[in-house]
């Protein structure tokens, strides 16, 4: 009856994703479809609607596979920004077409990897037409499955010492190996693989998966349904994990080290499992991020980032998976789009607001986040997720007949 | 059979264990008695492969355990339900027994034994999706003795079942532990109460500062008049 239900629910989650995927093609495609001069501003490309969507897509496997590390194993870790750098990094030096690479690098003469799974595809199955889309398929999908693995295997080699640490400690030394990272990646002699402190770009983004027909113009947006079919398949990768033995294993070692050890599980594998998954999902956001902003650099991947991470984390609730998703589109939202009037000079009947102007955005936000926080303790979801919710509404239904 | 031979355990510079020679034979209850800080604790949690022996042989039916890892011990038929009972409190009943039963692999004997272990504790069973930490303090001593059960062992250890109980509560624990015998599985029982301890052992043995002063059957050691006054609470005249 157990495994019913659950294949029940599995059910339920498969076709909650394709109606959101086709309600996120839907959404970006209604420019589209309307008359061109009635589309409302919202709705338009160019909207924060869409840049929020994406961006939120990006963070919520981000936030997700932090939460895998902090929420589930109970290992607070805080490297989070370092493991995404390293993924958007390979994701694209291994992108660039060759072609391109003297424009990019040209403070180097050129770059030391003359190699771009773009190029490779490209000339296996062509770049124009029904061959151009599935070599920008098959090159994207490659090249992320690398970020997320060059990720992991950073992870594992750190993990060696630093998973010996606790608590604090651990945050502290992974905090430690983010910032080093970031210097090493601005390096000037490393310069030809990584670009230095400059930024690496030309590389496919997401309007790269626009369909455009032969005179340039969009024919079929995907920029937004591209990220958010990525996030999905790594979210549910991540769910099925925590819902096996592994993941029984890891929320036991959360509650109490000496009896999960008691119990025959091995800790440190464990531990290390745990931390390279959540490596290899952050270095597949990584790649994600890279391809949102348009480009790779090194300064972008700060403490601020992984802070506001773990912010999202902390607000959804650890040990949330769904309310990690909602608390990243809430906070995304919140601080790209919903709180964006506060920063313009208002004038009314000549008088000016007082307070709004550029910065006073973020003071709102802060006050925002410390209410939520004092309402919240455990944050919006606790360590429920979004089925359970449901269930017990159904169950105190059934109670009330 | 296990049989642990002059066992020296030290933690940095105490010495816990100063030369513990003990048997637990199959199909017996074997209780070790002795005060705070006498290193029964430590015995058992040597024995699971928690703590390193400085010296000395544990043979488990023939076989050294000593340097081996933790879940192999497991595997091997040993299982322990640690002092304290730490269950794991944000997870469900059936998930903590289900974590018991981490290291097997057969899924249609785990579900067998799930329903064993409500079968021997029935109040296991109305609680099944409630969250462990949720449970009276008897509910999660039954927890943790049932996910000891969950590893099918041959030997299962338990470190102070009685802990922070009620009496009448710890009556009914012992009982089941009287019961989990008959069905088969030895045990190596460590009490602080030892009246109840004794009165259900074929075989006890006393720990004094990490040596055995006194050994015998249950009944014997509950005649014994050291034993009478420094565990039983006989008064001296």
């Amino acid at each position: 009856m157990i495994q019913q239900r659950s294949k029940k629910g599995a059910v339920t989650a498969v076709i909650a994703c394709a109606v959101l995927l086709a309600a996120v093609i839907l959404l970006e495609n209604i420019s589209l479809l309307l008359p061109a001069g009635s589309v409302p501003n919202v709705l338009k490309p160019t909207s924060q609607l869409f840049a929020v969507l994406k961006k939120g897509a990006v963070y919520s496997l981000a936030a997700v596979s932090m939460n895998l590390l902090n929420g589930f194993t109970g290992l607070f870790s805080l490297g989070q920004a370092g493991f995404m750098l390293l993924g958007a990094y390979t994701y694209a030096i291994l992108s660039v077409p060759v072609a391109d690479r003297a424009a990019v690098y040209y403070l180097y003469g050129g770059s030391a990897v003359n190699f771009s799974f773009q190029d490779m595809f490209g000339t296996i199955f062509g770049t124009e037409g029904v061959g151009g889309a599935v070599s920008l398929g098959l090159g994207v999908a490659v090249a992320m499955v690398l970020a997320g693995c060059v990720a992991a295997v950073f992870a594992y080699f750190i993990g060696l010492p630093v998973l010996r640490l606790k608590s604090d400690y651990l945050a502290i030394a992974t905090l430690g190996f983010a910032e080093i990272i970031k210097a090493v990646f601005q390096w000037q002699a490393l310069g030809p693989v990584t670009n230095g402190a400059n930024m690496i770009k030309n590389f496919p983004t997401f309007s790269s998966f626009n369909i455009t027909g032969a005179d340039g113009t969009v024919i079929l947006r995907l920029s937004t349904f591209f990220p958010f079919l990525v996030s999905m398949i790594c979210i549910a990768a991540i769910c099925l994990l925590i819902n096996s033995t592994y993941g029984r294993a890891f929320k036991a070692i959360r509650e109490d080290e000496t009896a999960a050890e008691a119990m025959g599980i091995n800790l440190a594998k464990h531990k290390m499992l745990s931390f390279c998954t959540s490596a290899f999902f952050a270095g597949v956001s990584g790649a994600m991020f890279a391809m949102f902003v348009t480009n790779a650099q090194a300064k972008v991947y700060t403490t601020t980032m992984t802070y506001e991470i773990l912010l999202i984390v902390v607000i959804g609730g650890i040990g949330s998976i769904s309310g990690s998703v909602m608390a990243t589109f809430l906070y995304v939202a919140c601080s790209e789009w919903w709180l964006r009037f506060l920063d313009n000079v208002t004038v009314i009947n000549g008088v000016q607001l007082p307070f709004l102007r550029a910065g006073f955005r973020m003071v709102v936000f802060s006050v925002v986040i410390m209410i939520v926080v004092l309402f919240f303790r455990r944050g919006i979801m606790g360590d429920k997720e979004l089925p359970d919710l449901f269930k017990k509404r159904a169950r105190k239904e059934g109670t009330g007949k | 059979m296990l049989k642990i031979e002059n066992l020296h355990v030290a933690y940095g510079g105490i010495q816990a264990l100063r030369g513990v020679s003990l048997e637990v034979p199959d199909g017996k209850i074997v209780t070790l008695i002795g005060a705070n800080g006498a290193g029964k604790s430590t015995t058992l949690r040597t024995i699971t492969g928690l703590v390193r022996a400085q010296s000395g042989s544990i043979q488990w039916n023939g076989e050294e355990l000593l340097g081996k890892s933790i879940d192999r011990i497991i595997s091997s038929g040993i299982a322990m339900s640690p002092e304290g009972r730490r269950v794991f409190p944000d997870m469900t009943v059936l998930e903590n027994l289900k974590i018991g039963a981490y290291l097997r692999k057969d899924k249609a004997g785990i579900e067998k034994d799930v329903k064993w272990v409500y079968e021997l504790f029935p109040r296991l069973e109305e609680r099944s999706w409630q969250l462990a930490g949720t449970l009276s303090g008897g509910e999660q001593q039954m927890l943790a003795v049932g996910r000891a059960l969950m590893s099918r062992p041959k030997l299962m250890m338990l470190d102070e079942p009685s802990l922070g109980l009620a009496p009448l509560v710890v009556q009914d624990i012992f009982s089941i532990i009287g019961e989990i015998n008959r069905q088969g599985v030895t045990i190596l029982l460590i009490e602080q109460n030892a009246n109840m301890a004794l009165k259900i052992a074929g075989l006890a043995y006393v720990l004094e500062t990490g040596n055995i002063t006194l050994s015998g059957t249950g009944a014997e050691l509950l005649a014994n008049e050291k034993v009478k006054e420094a565990y039983l609470g006989k008064r001296k005249d």
